[in-house]
């Protein structure tokens, strides 16, 4: 394995990019500011109300955009990760009444074996990932729907499943222990180990790679498994949060993540990411939702909840307009 | 289907191996084998009504699907259309509602109705397209943009409130009949007639072909690779606000949240179940259609015997990939 990292290491284009870290820092920095700029303006913005709320009900998003940047990475893309989430919160909420610890297993369980599926038909039948997890995601929701009947189905408040969405571990909220411990294991694998540099190596060039002796398919197999396990782990939280499982959630969570997974400097066309930015670009695109709240608590505009789509959707315009203006500039 | 066909000159195979004629015969035989089955199983399947209400189901979705086969042609991809079917949806009956501006007259009202969101679509599509071409961003995020702000836009326009109307003149273009036919689904064959006709007879068809094929190339044989490419996705955004008309005019109500939910991810099913390749270079307009036609088929033919709705949604996933892997086996063939 080390002499594997080290012909790696030698490769020039796995060197950092110093323009796509700039654009890394600046959507740090953006958090910050945004951040500041809440805690100056709006009196409530840092209380740990609302730090709290934010950070329990975002663990979802930011699980979901973390198992994408992982395949986008690669090159690929998930487009199942709604469907995946719904169908783990229906298998979740079935299974809660026996034990917290059956919700939860039967939910990953759920989120594996979809995203199993996508790297089976990816590698295996050779189908392009944006048609395969398209698949993917209309039998996640068909099977979430035939299993719950065509309603949410209420999981059970005796077993203490619901702990795992509402529950507080040290003062901080559950789902973002979990989140934490994620983004920590993911970062840990990318950035110290291996597996990372195989991932962002097919990224750069699934042949070249496979050409190197790097075991592309298994690479790819664990990367759609671990996006399928991550978004399985989000219908817990699902279910668990807000005490259903509901088999038609998830609607559009794919193309948030994947915008997160943008704003976060990861570029679309694979080879490049990092799991920090990812966590900053998901927070952000959630910061303004939040922003957009108090704002309209302070009641000098009045903009309705609508607009958070068109303002997102502007945010992420500007991101990837700064992007392609940072790839221009670059020298090649 | 063979008709529609069309490649970046590609040498016909002398005979035809068995992989390649289920790719270039397959849908067409699921088609004709579903209709028959159909024949026997299903009750009152021949008559009129099945008919039209199977071709009216699909009416809108073949449309959008026409537009995201040219786009796909080029390589591209726009998954803004469901977003802009919602803006047009929103737009029309502020028009001739009058909730924009007075209308001196009703039948300018409508008029200016059936116009206005198209020229509105087409030019939220012209910025896809600009994104695409002028900063080289890739089309899924281009199209995201506005897949997330389109909706958005089409929900402040209406504060998200349901539109309910009724207005005859503008409903015609779904609730009405040209010679007996349906006028949805006579402006869904226009459609696609006239793409199949672009891409098999006129020099911009051979281009957007062309372009999907190998881009570089194409440049360098002169081919504007840049108009065509704004091209197709300007005809996509219009198509999709023609849709967005005809789904508003079908409900007799407009509801921003809903108008054009999932239909980009219901066109591309088309699109793949229909035999264009994801990767660009190819355009099988009656292809679409078939593939429309298939998706719809299927989904009747169980929920006509009784089989969930939820159920037909699995098989869906199961019919695009067993269409694309087919197709992909006889490409390498």
């Amino acid at each position: 394995m080390t002499d594997l990292a080290s012909r790696l290491a030698a490769l020039g284009p796995l060197a950092p990019r110093s323009n796509i870290d700039l654009a890394r820092l600046g959507v740090v920095a953006a958090l910050i500011l945004l951040i500041v700029f809440g805690a100056l303006r709006y009196d409530n913005f840092l209380s740990s109300y609302n730090a709290l709320s934010f950070l329990r009900y975002n663990s979802m998003f930011a699980l979901i955009a973390l198992g994408m940047a992982l395949v986008i990475m690669t090159g690929g893309i998930d487009l199942s990760v709604g469907g995946t989430a719904a169908l783990a919160s229906v298998v979740a909420a079935l299974f809660s009444p026996y034990h917290w610890a059956a919700g939860l297993l039967g939910g990953l369980a759920a989120g594996l074996a979809v995203g199993v599926l996508n790297g089976a038909v990816i590698t295996r039948l050779r189908i392009q990932p944006f048609i395969g997890t398209l698949a993917a995601m209309l039998a996640a929701y068909g099977t979430a729907l035939l299993l719950a009947g065509n309603q949410s189905v209420s999981v059970s408040y005796d077993s203490g499943f619901t702990e795992i969405g509402q529950g507080d571990f040290l003062g901080f909220p559950v789902p973002a222990w979990i989140a934490l411990a994620a983004y920590v294991a993911g970062w840990v694998a990318l950035e110290r180990h291996p597996v990372g540099r195989r991932v962002l190596a097919i990224g750069d060039g699934e042949v070249t790679a496979a050409l190197m002796g790097l075991k592309v398919e298994r690479t790819l197999m664990g990367v759609y498994a671990a996006s399928g396990l991550l978004a399985g782990l989000a219908g817990v939280i699902l279910a668990s949060q807000f005490g259903a499982g509901q088999p038609t959630e998830g609607v559009g969570w794919e193309l948030f993540a994947i915008a997160s997974v943008v704003v976060g400097g990861t570029l679309l066309t694979g080879g490049v990411g990092s799991i920090g930015a990812t966590l900053a670009g998901a927070l952000l695109l959630a910061m303004v939702f939040n922003i957009l709240n108090f704002e309209n608590g302070l009641g000098w505009i009045s903009l309705s909840a609508y607009w958070q789509s068109v303002i997102r959707g502007l945010f992420l315009l500007a991101v990837i307009i700064l992007q392609a203006k940072i790839a221009e500039s670059r020298p090649r | 289907m063979s008709t529609a066909e069309t490649s970046t000159p590609a040498p016909r195979a002398p005979r035809l191996g068995s992989v390649r004629w289920i790719s270039r015969y397959g849908t067409l035989v699921a088609f004709l084998a579903l209709i028959a089955f159909n024949v026997f199983v299903t009750p009152n399947f021949l008559s009129w009504q099945t008919l039209s209400l199977n071709l009216t189901q699909v009416a809108a979705i073949v449309i959008v699907a026409t537009g995201m086969t040219l786009v796909i042609a080029t390589g591209g991809i726009d998954l803004s259309v469901g977003s802009l079917m919602a803006i047009a949806g929103a737009l029309a009956p502020m028009i001739f509602l009058g909730s924009i501006l007075p209308m001196p007259s009703p039948a300018l009202g409508v008029a200016l109705a059936l116009v206005a969101p198209v020229v509105a679509a087409a030019a939220l599509g012209w910025f896809n397209g600009m994104l695409i071409t002028r900063y080289r961003i890739q089309p899924i995020v281009a199209t995201l943009v506005l897949f997330i702000a389109g909706r958005g836009i089409a929900q402040v326009l209406t504060n998200g409130n349901l539109q309910v109307f009724r207005n005859e003149a503008f409903q015609f273009i779904a609730l009405g009949r040209i010679f007996g036919i349906p006028t949805q689904v006579a402006i869904m064959a226009l459609v696609v007639g006239l793409a199949a006709f672009v891409i098999r007879r006129t020099g911009l068809g051979r281009q957007i072909i062309a372009v999907g094929g190998n881009e570089q190339a194409a440049r360098l044989a002169g081919i504007p690779s840049v108009r065509v490419k704004r091209l197709v996705y300007v005809i996509s955004g219009a198509l999709a606000g023609v849709a967005g008309l005809i789904v508003v005019a079908r409900n007799s109500a407009s509801d921003a949240n809903l108008v054009g939910l999932g239909m980009e991810l219901d066109a591309i099913a088309a699109v793949a179940v229909g035999g264009t390749l994801l990767t660009g270079g190819r355009a099988n307009v009656l292809g679409t259609l078939l593939g429309a036609l298939v998706i719809q088929l299927v989904r009747y033919t169980l929920l006509a015997n009784g089989v969930p709705d939820a159920a037909a949604l699995v098989v869906k996933a199961a019919l695009i990939i067993a269409a694309v892997y087919i197709q992909q086996q006889a490409e390498r063939a």
